[in-house]
Parts: C-alpha cells; structure tokens; sequence
C-alpha cells in the first residue's frame, strides 16, 4: 500500500497554516487511519472459512482487470469485516422492533436481521448451497466463472439460504463491496485510492473553483485522502 | 418534573424554528427551543477534511434522523397493513440542531404564484370537471403579493445567489421569464454554472425553451446578512447535500440564524428535548405548554408558554398535532377532520446523457442549489388542457457533486451491469462523461393519501408511530411522462451519444428503498376553509389558537419548486402576523 509518511507530513505541513488544521484535530480519524498499516489484516468477526468466502465474492463484484487492481487487493473485505463492529454492523442505525411481517417489496426491509447477522447465516446458507451443488467444495474453491454463475443466482434469488434471501446477502455484499473500494482509506478499503483514481474522483480535495467549466477538459490531479495520502 | 414557564416554546431547531425564534425575540418575548437532536456547529463537527467523508456523512447518515429511535409505518392504499420504514432511503429527515436546513442542497425558490390558488385557477382556466375525482385541489389562501416582503426577506437573510428577471416591473436581468415579480435584487450574483449545466443552457435555449440559472443558497461572494452571520464564497466543492458545508458557503439556520440567536439572553436551546406532546387545557381550546423527555437523564419535564410554535420537520408536526390531541384527525372514509389530510410528495425522475469520451463532466464538481433550470413545464406555463393532468416540473441539470460511493451503487444506468464483469468499464464512462437531468415535479393531493397513527407500531417513548398511506397517482404519472418527454430534444441538442430517459410508469407504486426526495408535505395544511384546512392563512390552528404550525405541512400540494424558500417565507409571514397582530390581542386571527 501507497501510504509514504512524507507525504502526510507534508500535507501536515500545508495545513498548519489555516484554521482547518486546528477545527479538524477534535476527531479521531488518525488512530482509525493508523489501524489500517497492520499486514496480513485478521478479520475480528468473520471466521476463516467466512473470510475466505468474503474475499472470493467482493472480488467476482469488483475484480481485477485491465482497468486496475479489484476489490481483494483495495481491501473491500477488510473494510466488510471492520464495519461489522460499528453501529451499522449491529444494525443500531435502523428500526428493529417489531411485528417483522412479510409485506410486498416495494415497501423495503422487513427483517429482523442487523448486517452481522446477514452474513453470518447468509454465507453458510450459500457455502452449503455451493457444497451441494459443487461436489462438495465451497464457494472460495470455485473457478471464477463458477463463482460468477453462483453470485447471478444469489442476485436473481434462485436459491434458498434458510431465513436469508439470497437477494439480500447479495445486495448486502454488492453494497459493501463497493463501499469498501470507494470510501476514504481510513476505513480500510480503497488501499492506494485506487478506486478513486480508477473512476477519476479527486477524494478530498474539495476546492473546484478554478474547475467549475473548463470546457470539458479532465480535471488533472489525482485524488487525496483526508489524512493526506496521494496517488 | 416543571421546569417553569417561558413565553414561547418553539419545537425544532431548524429553518422554521430559528427563523420563528429570531423574530419572537425580537418581539421582546422569552423563548426556548426543543431540539431532540445534538446541537451542530459547523466548526466543530461541519470543518474540513473530516466532514467531507462520504461513508460517514451520506452513507452511514450523520445528520439525519435515528431511525431505531422513532420512524414512520408506510403503506400504498387504505387495505393494506403499514409496515415501518426500516431502513433510510426514500426521503431523508434530518435530526440535531439545524435539522434538514443543515444538510439541504441550497436550492431556493420562491414560488409560482398560480400554485398558491391552484384550484381557483385551473377551475378558472378548464372548469370544476378537469379536477380527477377524488383530488383535493385547494388553495393556500395567500398570495404572492402578501408573501413578496417575506421572500425578499429570506433572500436577504440566507445570502441568496441569483439573477432576477424583474424587479418592480423592469426587466433586470437574464433570469427564470416565468418568475413572479421582485421587489428587489438578489444579495448576491447568480453562481457560475458547471459545464454541465452550461450545455444545457445552450441546447435547451436552442430548442425554444427559457432556461436561467437556479437561485442558490450557496454564496456566490462573501456576504454578512442582516443579522450580522458571515458566509464565504462556494468553491463548488460537492458537499451540500448531505453535508454541513465546511467553507460556510450553504445557507442553514447554524450558519445564518443561530450564531445572533446564541448571543441573546431571551434565547434558549435545549437539545436532546424530545417533545412528547403540547399540553392542552381541559377543553383543548389552548395549548398550556410541552411535555418533553429529557433524553440526557431519561426524565419527563414540562414547560408551561403562552404560546407553542410547532416547527419540527413536515411530517413530526402532524404527529405532534395527532399525538396532542390538536385538531381533529383526519378521517378518509368519512372525509372529516382535517390534520393529516392532503399529504403530499414529490415526482422525481433522473434522466442521463451520455457525451462523447473527449469532454468530460467532472460529476464531482458541483453545488447543491447550482444549477440550470426551464420552466416551461412548471405550474400553469404551458396548456393543460389538451393534456388533462394538474400540476408541472421544472427540469434541470443541478449538478450538486456526485460522489463515489453513491454512483457506484447507483451504477452506470442504462442496461449496463452493476458489478462483475463491465461494470467498471462502463462506471468510469458514466462518471467521467455522463451527465443528469432531472424533471422534479409536483403531486397532488387526495382524498385517500393521508396521515394518521399507526395502530401497531410505536418508538422508543411507546409512543405510537405515525403511518403514511402514499401512493403515485395517474394524474401524477403523466404529468411526469409528459415532462420527461420533452428532455429529450435537450438531449439530442447537446450532442448525447446516447441517452436514457426515466419516467414514472404507469401503475407505479411509491417504493420506499430508492431515494427520491425529502421534500415531504401538507398534513397540516393552510387555507380558508377549517373543514379542510389544520391552519389559517397565517398558519394559526384553527382549533388551538396559541399554536402555530410552521413548515411544508401547510402546503396544501407538492410543488414543482423545492420546498425551503417556501417554507422560510412563510415562516417570517407568519411571525410577522404574530408579532403584529397575534401580541397584541391572543386569539384567533381568522374567525372560522
């Protein structure tokens, strides 16, 4: 991973002249930040053989091509398997009490289960799935055009996962997945702001007045992280 | 525990709430403000780079409302069983101090004055049998004459950029021709518009419609409004919408209101005050004052007021008024009672051009009320007759700053994939090269779309939830296909590569997991008439005359026009009546 410590202090550096520098030291992004330097990352919620499930299927939604690395080497399972212990993880940012009824689509999420519990069921449910229909071998041991043909099913709701929808672990995984590639490296994902620079998103720079119409033109630098990071 | 007596209790720190408090105590009168929300100051948690993080600010919803503490039940008609809304996606409430005014775009219109008698004037126009059964068309009985003192005002105080088409009658500038007449000039110049919004300014005029710029929110140049609150010049950095605006640009009642607030002795903020009800005495004719629980220790604490100003978001003031006992609920199958009836949205549909891959869109670039509008399509501009649908949109290219998690999941549109293989491909030309235009329509209201009290589901004080039954409606449905219909000659002007239009389909039901907007309203509408109306014309309940209902529930139809010029204008309407004539001699204003 890109993370050059000059490079922070030198942006360090540029901040101490203004008042933003100042504002901004009442958060705790740095310990976050730091957190993400330890290598090889060890998940703290997923279990190896969830772990390895993770990993094979953020890569299928986001892979590696021509276009730049996928979402195993940004870190997308790293950043999953993070979020699974903040509020979000626990579910706490959304209302679950009940009656949990069964009520027409359109009318959104009606489960009881919190993201944690998503996986955690979800991802048997479709390891099984996988093992039945596979000669026995889980998803992470696939090919992957095998892989890819499972997640279609998954997408499409083709199988049964137990209390799961396959649906939902998959829109679960496509959401996440991609939050992971495209949000601030201080959660974990978007290693090098490679996802960033693939679609051309400047991260936090967050001052266009000179760009506000250039005729067309790309805009010519390369994205920023908030802790100072380049590429 | 009482907590003793104040003059006036105002619920909700937002643009009404602030806005209401800033006059009261201008009236000399003592006032305190319930925020159930934290308080929010942009120097602490709104500074740069740390709110300017996608994931926690938009994604993970900082400053918006905590479902797992209260929420709504919603569902499309009358038999069906409501169902909480779980999970934020649909519309987005905000919570703390500033409420959605901290987290808005910017855009900051006034109104189409043929909107404010909407019913009179298509009666006028295409007789009594061109209103849909079962539409409850009205008018706000007020006019843009009596609001004009009041948007001039809100303009002033909200450091507003735009550029006027008239002022007293004299054309001033390249400005909306379809726009009302103005007193005076914008505070300051239009913004400069993205290139974006500049080829749509070209195609659409080449095409014979009238486009200008959109008046904004968003400061064009440094500007110290009335109250003495600085704001700095936008730098279009993309964070307005679902954020707090680092550079001060964005108007919102932390940045414009509350710092003279703060500073006076007669006023008090208390947040984290969740108000459970206005008390009213033993023959509910007058509000005595709130009880609200004290979120902090967890305790019950009443405060008595001779007056209550009720000015949380849209759809908390029908649940206050429902949970108070304030007026009478409406009932759909009896068509009596009037708080919760004309509950009303907005029609949005987001069409996409694609150019070609040597000019680049730069989606990041943006401000929240920047932008290129026509209005051509908007309230009674164009013939309605041989279309037989009420209502309009303005169309526009806003570009507010596209950010990178949202797009991706949103994905490329068209029918590319949205993940595996192609995705990327097809999601960097999208980002880079692609632009939006949106039709952001009005809805109308119905006799069966409507607000009550859920009978099942309560929030974390056991109160119970209130429950929508909202669903699109035909009327609706083709007003916004015939609009989006005629983006595409826009579209084909500006040199697309392709294109895709997105309309409402016909039949479609309100899905609540696809954000569309926030601007939510009526419930508790304004008018002549107390059989249909919650409040009068200068939005005094009919029923309790020391209470005020202030925001977009008083609107009696959605709106083509995004909802907080509106709603600010009314604002300082109505606290100019109460200071005028309302402390001089409580009662009613209106006799009924």
């Amino acid at each position: 991973m890109k993370r050059p410590s000059s490079t922070r202090r030198r942006f360090l550096a540029g901040l101490l002249g203004s008042t933003s520098f100042w504002l901004y030291s009442g958060h705790d992004v740095w310990a976050g930040s730091l957190a993400t330097e330890t290598h090889p990352y060890t998940p703290r919620y997923f279990t190896p053989e969830e772990w390895r499930f993770l990993n094979a299927a953020c890569e299928r939604i986001f892979p590696t091509d021509a276009h730049g690395p996928g979402a195993r080497s940004l870190g997308a399972p790293e950043f999953i398997d993070r979020q699974m212990d903040t509020p979000y993880g626990h579910g706490a940012l959304w209302y679950m009490s009940g009656p949990f009824l069964t009520a027409p689509a359109n009318l959104g999420y009606q489960l009881s289960l919190t993201p944690r519990d998503i996986y955690r069921q979800g991802i048997a449910g479709a390891d099984a799935y996988t093992r039945q229909h596979h000669d026995g071998r889980g998803f992470a041991d696939l090919d992957a055009q095998a892989q890819t043909a499972l997640l279609k099913d998954l997408e499409h709701g083709e199988m049964s996962l137990g209390a799961v929808p396959a649906h939902l672990l998959f829109e679960q995984l496509r959401q996440n997945t991609l939050e992971g590639v495209f949000s601030d490296p201080l959660y974990g994902g978007n290693k090098g702001l490679a996802g960033w620079t693939l679609l051309g998103f400047p991260g936090a720079r967050a001052d266009f007045m000179d760009w506000v119409n250039q005729e067309g033109a790309p805009y010519p630098f390369g994205p920023v992280s908030i802790s100072g990071e380049t590429a | 525990m009482n907590a003793g007596k104040t003059d006036a209790i105002i619920i909700g720190a937002g643009w009404a709430g602030a806005i209401l408090a800033k006059e009261l105590t201008e009236a000399g009168l003592s006032v305190t403000v319930l925020e159930r929300g934290d308080d929010r100051a942009t120097a602490v948690e709104g500074d740069y780079p740390g709110s300017i993080d996608e994931l926690r600010g938009a994604i993970r919803h900082r400053l918006f409302q905590n479902l797992s503490q209260t929420t709504v039940t919603i569902r499309n008609t009358i038999g069906q069983v409501a169902v909480p809304y779980r999970r934020l996606a649909a519309f987005l409430p905000g919570e703390g101090v500033g409420g959605a005014g901290l987290h808005w775009s910017g855009v900051h219109f006034r109104v189409a004055p043929d909107d404010l008698a909407l019913r009179s004037n298509v009666i006028a126009r295409y007789g009594r049998n061109f209103i849909p059964e079962g539409m409850n068309l009205q008018d706000y009985d007020v006019t843009y004459e009596e609001l004009e003192p009041f948007f001039d005002k809100a303009e002033k105080v909200f450091g507003t950029s735009g550029e006027p088409h008239t002022i007293k009658g004299k054309i001033a500038g390249k400005g909306n021709t379809f726009a009302p007449d103005r007193s005076d000039a914008f505070p300051l110049p239009a913004m400069k518009d993205v290139y974006s919004a500049s080829l749509f300014k070209t195609a659409a005029a080449n095409v014979g419609y009238h486009p200008y710029s959109l008046p904004a929110a968003n400061a064009s140049a440094p500007y110290t409004n009335p109250y003495g609150a600085q704001m700095g010049p936008c730098n279009f950095c993309g964070y307005c919408s679902g954020y707090d605006c680092y550079m001060y640009s964005k108007a919102s009642p932390n940045v414009n209101i509350l710092p003279a607030l703060r500073q006076d002795p007669k006023f008090t903020l208390i947040t984290k005050a969740h108000v459970l009800k206005v008390n009213l005495d033993s023959d509910r004719k007058k509000a005595t004052g709130v009880t609200y629980l004290d979120l902090r220790t967890n305790r019950q604490v009443s405060l008595d007021a001779d007056l209550v100003i009720i000015s949380a978001f849209q759809f908390h003031n029908v649940h206050l008024m429902l949970l108070s006992g304030i007026g009478r609920p409406y009932d759909p199958i009896a068509n009596t009672g009037t708080v919760g009836r004309n509950f009303v949205y907005q029609t949005i549909t987001t069409s996409r051009a694609w150019l070609p891959s040597t000019h680049y869109t730069n989606l990041f670039v943006g401000a929240g009320g920047a932008g290129v509008a026509i209005d051509d399509f908007n309230s009674m501009n164009f013939d309605h007759g041989p279309l037989g649908f009420v209502g309009g949109s303005p169309v526009w290219v806003n570009q507010a700053g596209a950010k990178p998690i949202a797009a991706a999941i949103g994905g490329p549109g068209g029918k590319a994939p949205t993940w595996g293989e192609g995705y990327k491909d097809a999601m960097v030309e999208t980002y880079r090269h692609s632009l939006t235009i949106d039709a952001h329509g009005s809805n109308m209201a119905y006799r069966d779309v409507y607000l009550d009290l859920d009978p099942t589901y309560t929030d974390a004080y056991a109160q119970p939830l209130l429950r929508m039954t909202f669903t699109w409606k035909d009327n609706d449905i083709r007003m916004n296909q015939y609009v989006v219909s005629r983006i595409e000659p826009i579209m084909k002007e500006m040199g697309a590569t392709r294109y895709s239009l997105a309309k409402l389909e016909t039949g479609e039901l309100f899905d609540t997991r696809r954000y569309q907007t926030t601007h939510l309203g009526g419930g508790a509408v304004m008018g002549a008439d107390p059989k249909t109306s919650a409040v009068n014309r200068y939005l005094q309940s009919w029923d309790v005359p020391n209470v005020f209902v202030i925001g977009a529930s008083a609107f009696p139809q959605g709106m083509g026009y995004n909802p907080t010029g509106m709603v600010a204008a009314l604002a300082y309407w109505s606290a100019y009546h109460i200071r005028t004539i309302y402390l001089k001699n409580p009662g009613p204003m209106v006799q009924a």
